[in-house]
């Protein structure tokens, strides 16, 4: 049987995908920043779906302890799925340069350090895959996503990089951009209905695109089009928008 | 976000927050606020106990946490739902102790509302079978309720309706099936006297309720189906159902598509589908083994059907009468034949005996009808009020979204009790519902 490890696995999305890939047979790794949230994860996913589960403690900020938790890992996933991510008030986070650094750090800089480490092993192993993901806030820049969106849009270059790097060891990488998801981030914004999806939705669409071998979805899919659009407004107008 | 709340009768809509926590640590944030409260699980109560400006919702904290398929002790988190309770615990030769007749509830729901099955005669209403539950109180603190520990709030809370705290864990006793299916018999009444001796004579069976045509006047007043029915053990399969005799029913579903205008309920309709209900059921009795789900949970096929009555949404009306108050069944009927405001639905059920401070069930009959929300209705309802009382019954709370605060301190005569538990746990008042207002149970704002 193969293992999924699910980096952020506390977020909506995070439990949301590792049921889904529980209950098509897959053994679970659950790692988090607070791994004692997680207990009634496993014993939840254990008895649900009759796989292993086990929990793992994670700091995407520890950057210098990741190479020692992958080693640790045993078994090693076959799939790497990184999840964590966060958001704080735009504004505040160009007032305070620490909001701003740490959006950068979780968001791109403790993924990066993460996901060298799982695509080593991968190249070496000749098989293997990896899963993140971004954001449609990383399609183009604006006003309203400044940092989170510019942290999405360098994550969202590393992941293809990160495809094309490992495309020759059979190494399978695959980028996620949610639009608006509902969670506990987004309970209190007015989303418009038919343009958000569940973290359900999320974890099932992830998981037919990880099927497929998939290289980037959109979730939805007219999330594709919607930023294809936004993606072609010349840049004179664009910077005049309030977006 | 506030947005509009209403539970399966449509009425009332309020505006409302429904704030949702996934892990222990959210649910004390939510809880140290200062805004007032209520838990809420699916919105499968019908009126307005699970409404207030802010609620709570349990659906996201819904994790199994242990499960002992040796002696069947089911243990969870409060917002987890019945179906995927069954989808865990049927292909182990288990069952829910007591089930509503529908699937779509949460467990904290139903300890909330101590809510009963066919089988309360024999196997009694859900709190019988719950071992010990976590309750967090208005202070963030949580306590462990069980029978010795902190019995007074265990049982304020068991059909409590939310007012003692929020249910966060809860574990249980399953019980123990060979198969999936169920034997069923249904007999026809020609009438409310011989549905009343046939409820007698079955008595031993472990489920049973009738479905009760409540417009039919004269002679066939109160003509009607009793369905009864037993876990089916392995030699009541036939050879093909043998193979796999836990197997899980099909989940297909039809989802309601949108609300009808009031008048499509009107007495012609509800007269069709008796009739097409009883052109079904030629015989006088049909003997056959089903799967659990249609038997349980028929109306769950077809999803929103609470849609069919319309914007304005719909009532229900359930209440129970002493054993020795057959009279006053009779002149509750009369009055719903006479009036013609219609009822899809009418179930009538016997429940067994049961003594507690705050749960609807007591021994007696149960009828429980819908009625679309129209001019005149809650008049009306008054008046049937008043007939309950009466005959010394009560209505069922989780049902309710117009009784008066009279109403409610006839029908249970513990009431003061349930009103100083909650004060005495929770003194800030900031436990409360829409329906806890109305009903002046919590104090004043
Ligand atoms: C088609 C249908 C058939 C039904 N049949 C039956 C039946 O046969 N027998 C029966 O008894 N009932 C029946 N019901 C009613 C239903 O079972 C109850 O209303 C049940 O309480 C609904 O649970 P819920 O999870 O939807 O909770 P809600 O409707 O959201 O809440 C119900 C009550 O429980 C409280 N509550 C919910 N979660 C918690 C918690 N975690 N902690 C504390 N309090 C909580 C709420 O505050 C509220 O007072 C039926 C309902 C429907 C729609």
């Amino acid at each position: 049987m193969e293992t999924v490890l699910i980096l952020g696995a506390t977020s909506d999305i995070g439990i949301a995908t590792a049921k889904k890939f529980a209950s098509s047979g897959y053994n679970i790794q659950l790692a988090a920043r607070k791994p004692a949230e997680l207990d009634a994860v496993k014993s939840d996913i254990e008895i649900r779906y009759k796989v292993d589960c086990t929990i793992h403690a994670f700091d995407a900020l520890q950057f210098h302890s990741h190479a020692a938790f992958f080693e640790r890992l045993n078994p090693k996933p076959d799939i790497t799925i990184s999840i964590f991510g966060t958001m704080y008030e735009e504004d505040d986070a160009f007032n305070e340069w620490d909001l701003t650094q740490m959006m950068i750090d979780v968001n791109y800089t403790g993924v990066v350090s993460i996901l060298n480490i799982a695509a080593k092993y991968y190249t070496e192993r000749k098989t293997g895959s990896i899963i993140g993901i971004s954001s449609v806030a990383g399609d183009r820049g604006r006003a309203s996503k400044l940092i989170y969106g510019s942290s999405k849009a360098a994550l969202t270059a590393y992941l293809a990089g990160l495809r094309n790097k490992c495309f020759k060891d059979n190494v399978h990488v695959m980028t996620v951009k949610p639009g608006f998801v509902y969670t506990r981030m987004t309970e209190h914004l007015p989303l418009p209905k038919a343009l958000t999806s569940t973290p359900n939705e999320v974890a099932s669409l992830v998981y037919d695109a990880y099927v497929k071998r998939k290289n980037t979805i959109y979730v939805k899919w007219f999330w594709r089009y919607i930023m294809l659009i936004i993606k072609n407004i010349p840049e004179f107008q664009f910077k005049k928008m309030k977006l | 976000m506030n947005k509009k709340l209403a539970n399966w009768g449509n009425y009332p809509v309020i505006e409302g927050d429904e704030e949702t926590f996934v892990f222990a640590d959210q649910l004390d944030r939510l809880i140290e606020k200062e805004q007032p409260y209520i838990a809420r699980g699916n919105g499968r109560c019908y009126g307005d106990a699970s409404l207030a400006e802010r609620t709570i919702s349990t659906l996201k904290f819904d994790k199994i946490l242990s499960f002992n398929i040796a002696d069947g002790v089911f243990e969870c988190q409060s917002g987890i739902t019945l179906d995927q309770i069954l989808a865990v615990i049927v292909p182990e030769g288990w069952f829910l102790p007591v089930t509503p007749g529908t699937k779509f509830i949460t467990i904290g729901g139903a300890l909330g509302s101590d809510v009963h099955g066919k089988n309360h005669h024999v196997d009694g209403s859900i709190s019988n079978h719950v071992i010990e539950f976590d309750l967090v109180l208005e202070s963030g603190e949580m306590i462990l309720c069980s029978a010795d520990n902190y019995p007074d709030l265990f049982e304020a809370t068991l059909g409590g309706m939310g007012l003692t705290g929020v249910i966060s864990r809860v574990k249980f006793r399953l019980k123990k099936i060979e198969t999936s299916y169920i034997k069923q018999k249904q007999v026809k009444a020609k009438n409310l006297q011989e549905l009343i001796t046939l409820f007698d004579t079955y008595k031993d069976y472990t489920y049973s309720v009738a479905w009760i045509d409540c417009l039919k006047k004269g002679d066939g007043f109160g003509r009607s189906i009793l369905l009864l029915g037993e876990h089916a053990t392995i030699n009541d399969l036939d050879e093909g159902k043998k193979a796999d005799p836990l197997k899980m029913p099909g989940n297909k579903q039809i989802t309601f598509p949108i609300n009808m205008p009031w008048w499509v309920l009107n007495k012609l309709t509800v007269k069709a589908f008796n009739f097409l209900y009883y052109g079904k059921n030629f015989k006088k009795e049909i003997n056959n083994v089903v799967s659990y789900e249609p038997f349980f949970y028929p109306l769950d096929k077809i999803l929103h059907w609470n849609r069919l009555y319309g914007k304005k949404g719909f009532v229900q009306y359930q209440f129970v009468l002493p054993l020795d108050a057959k009279d006053g069944l009779i002149e509750i009927m009369h009055r719903i034949s006479d009036e013609g405001l219609g009822s899809f639905l009418a179930v009538l059920k016997v429940f067994g005996k049961q003594e507690s401070m705050i749960s609807f069930p007591k021994e007696g009959y149960t009828l429980a009808l819908d009625f679309p929300v129209r001019n005149g209705l809650l008049e009306f309802l008054d008046e049937l009020d008043k007939i309950v009382l009466k005959y010394n019954g009560r209505l069922y709370m989780s049902k309710d979204a117009r009784m008066k605060p009279e109403t409610l301190q006839s029908g249970y005569p513990e009431l003061d009790r349930f009103k100083s538990i909650i004060k005495k746990y929770n003194p800030q008042g900031k436990i409360r519902s829409a329906q806890s207002d109305r009903l002046l149970l919590t104090g004043t704002k």
